[in-house]
């Protein structure tokens, strides 16, 4: 019973969420595609986000989003911090591969935890004005609950993309991806612009948490769900590449839609790990990489 | 050399009378869950510490091999009307999970390095996925098993599950003491330090990672198959816990990586202070705890408990 109605619903869906998956998996295009740090608490600390503007909005009744997007600097401070950390434990004495890896997945483990302790494990909702509302193109409807985190991860992604390719600092990120040592004998320090890097992507968390709670509800372990979803479209994307990225989650959005539309719920976890999974072992460089 | 070997075997007798004794003493089978679980760590971080530690490859998907462990038991249970012995269940369920672990060596073939660790946590979510989709052994609302109500001479279930436990364990550490001081072992470390380099002084690299992922997966596939008759119910998500393998990893890195004894120490260790925490404070926080002393010791002690030690010995030694 394939009819058109669900499936271009399903389709519609799909896009939709891949825009906010773009959203998510931005800020690690940059900190795992570019700097090669492996930040598996990317998730987490998107989840941290949600929670941030849950608080927000819960108590002064501010607009999700805004508050994701004021959290930002905070995020970025943050993120800035944790690289210092990772580079004097881990990067400065060439260890990053194991401990650096247990070391964000106990980050990530702390941050689970820690949102479980102070806030337990029920589902948080956020309100406003958007959320519950939709606009219908013909047999398509679009719930603005999606439309708002994909324009919103539109201008994200624009905005990095952008940024990353005209601006002084944002080639020098680029450049201390792909050769340290040179940008060093330019004059440049690659730990600062590394650490201005991964500040940036962990701001991105800020801004992509507060669209996931605008989706939908979330509780604390939600983040893990996510992890395969953003290792995968960053891998399928290239590596780094901001549109190759953005490609990848609007591909894993709508495959998921169709899955879960086809098959059931319950399947859609397997699908970015079986897209991990067959990428990692067919096509390593992604769909946009160039190696 | 010969004293060593010896005085260890000695160490594996002393433990083994060690538990036979305590089953007599104590009667309170609070001790007896408390040990199991201790065990049940100190198990799986050996398991990991084969692939993890000798050989540098991360695994986060240690739950994955223990779920399927347990799933194995409660199929064959199931499957069979609740009659095959326990150590007919461990065997399977080790062959089941050999079988996966000889995959994932496979798989690290393409993959190296990270790619191959989140791969591993790949594979954990897609057989969480499949487990949860299949009805027979429970689907996602999980699934009940009756505990036998016959157990040799011991005075309850759970005495006899703790000593099979604590038999597992200490051939898990007899395993994996036999691995890194063979010359199996050196051809490990070797890929550990650098893996092209081993390969061209002709260590048979592929073979010495099959043999490290299959070795690991059948034995956290043996810590996994007594589990469902330790809880009697078993679902997806208490049988993929995160904390399985977070605990996996957590308990080699605190106790140190390099040696055999360094994931027996840091499971012990933290294992103990966690049913100790459980008890006295809340088991969230203990939880909490293990992603802090992680994080902890991997940035300020990364050879863990064993390197302190080493470090400690040679200062005093001078």
């Amino acid at each position: 019973m394939l009819s058109v109605d669900l499936l271009s619903n399903a389709l519609v869906a799909g896009l939709l969420l891949g825009g906010f998956y773009a959203a998510v998996s931005i800020g690690l295009a940059i900190s795992f595609g570019q700097l090669d740090i492996v930040n598996i608490a990317h998730p987490a600390f998107t989840v941290v986000g949600s929670y941030i503007a849950w608080i927000l909005n819960s108590h002064f009744g501010l607009d999700p989003v805004l508050v994701g997007v004021l959290v930002c600097p905070l995020f970025f401070l943050v993120g800035m911090a944790v690289y210092r950390v990772y580079y004097a434990a881990f990067e400065r004495t060439g260890q990053e591969s194991l401990s650096g890896l247990a070391f964000f997945f106990g980050l990530m483990f702390i941050l689970e935890v820690g949102l479980m302790l102070v806030y337990g494990v029920d589902y948080r909702l956020v309100s406003a004005s958007y959320i519950g509302a939709s606009v219908n193109l013909g047999p398509v409807g679009l719930p603005l609950r999606l439309v708002v985190p994909f324009v919103a991860a539109l201008l994200v992604s624009g905005g990095i993309w952008l940024y990353l390719s005209r601006t002084f600092t944002g080639r020098a990120i680029l450049a201390v991806a792909q050769d340290p040592l040179a940008l060093q004998l330019m004059g440049a320090d690659p730990v600062r612009v590394k650490q201005f890097a991964f500040g940036l992507a962990i701001a991105t968390t800020s801004i992509a948490g507060s669209l996931l709670i605008v989706i939908g509800p979330v509780e604390p372990s939600i983040g893990r769900d996510y992890i395969g979803r953003v290792f995968a479209i960053v891998v399928l994307g290239g590596m780094g590449s901001i549109s190759g990225a953005f490609a990848a989650a609007l591909i894993l959005g709508v495959v998921e839609s169709l899955v879960s539309t086809f098959a059931g719920p319950s399947w859609a976890p397997a699908v970015s790990f079986g897209v991990l999974l067959l990428t990692l072992a067919v096509r390593p460089a992604g769909l946009f990489g160039r190696r | 050399m010969k004293l060593r070997l010896s005085a260890f075997w000695l160490c594996v007798t002393a433990t083994v009378v060690a538990g036979l004794v305590l089953t007599e003493v104590l009667h309170n089978d609070y001790y007896f869950n408390a040990l199991y679980v201790i065990l049940q760590g100190t198990l799986m971080a050996v398991a990991w510490n084969i692939l993890g530690g000798f050989t540098g490859y991360v695994n986060f998907g240690s739950a994955a091999f223990f779920a399927v462990g347990a799933y194995t038991s409660i199929f064959l249970d199931k499957y069979f009307g609740h009659v095959l012995p326990l150590p007919v269940l461990i065997a399977t369920a080790a062959a089941v999970c050999a079988l996966i672990g000889l995959g994932v060596g496979y798989l690290s073939l393409r993959l190296k390095g990270v790619y191959f660790s989140i791969a591993t946590l790949a594979m954990a979510i897609v057989f969480a996925t499949l487990i949860s989709n299949w009805r027979y052994i429970g689907g996602a609302r999980g699934a009940y098993i009756l505990t036998p109500d016959t157990y040799l001479w011991f005075h309850s279930y759970i005495q006899m599950l703790f000593m099979v436990m604590l038999l597992l364990t200490l051939a898990a550490v007899a395993i994996s003491r036999a691995l890194v001081s063979s010359r199996l072992g050196r051809g490990l470390a070797a890929i550990r330090d650098d893996e092209v380099a081993a390969e061209c002084s002709g260590v048979p690299t592929l073979r010495l990672k099959l043999v490290s992922t299959t070795v690991m997966g059948a034995l956290m596939g043996v810590a996994g198959a007594p589990y469902p008759f330790f809880v009697t119910f078993v679902d997806p998500a208490s049988a993929f816990s995160l904390f399985v393998a977070v605990n996996a990893i957590a308990m080699p890195m605190i106790g140190g990586t390099a040696h055999w004894i360094g994931p027996v120490v840091g499971a012990l260790l933290v294992g103990s202070i966690q049913q100790v925490i459980t008890v006295t404070v809340s088991s969230e926080l203990n939880i909490l705890l293990v992603g802090v002393m992680l994080i902890l010791f991997i940035t300020l002690a990364p050879q863990g408990i064993v390197g302190l030690a080493r470090k400690y010995l040679a200062r005093r030694g001078r």
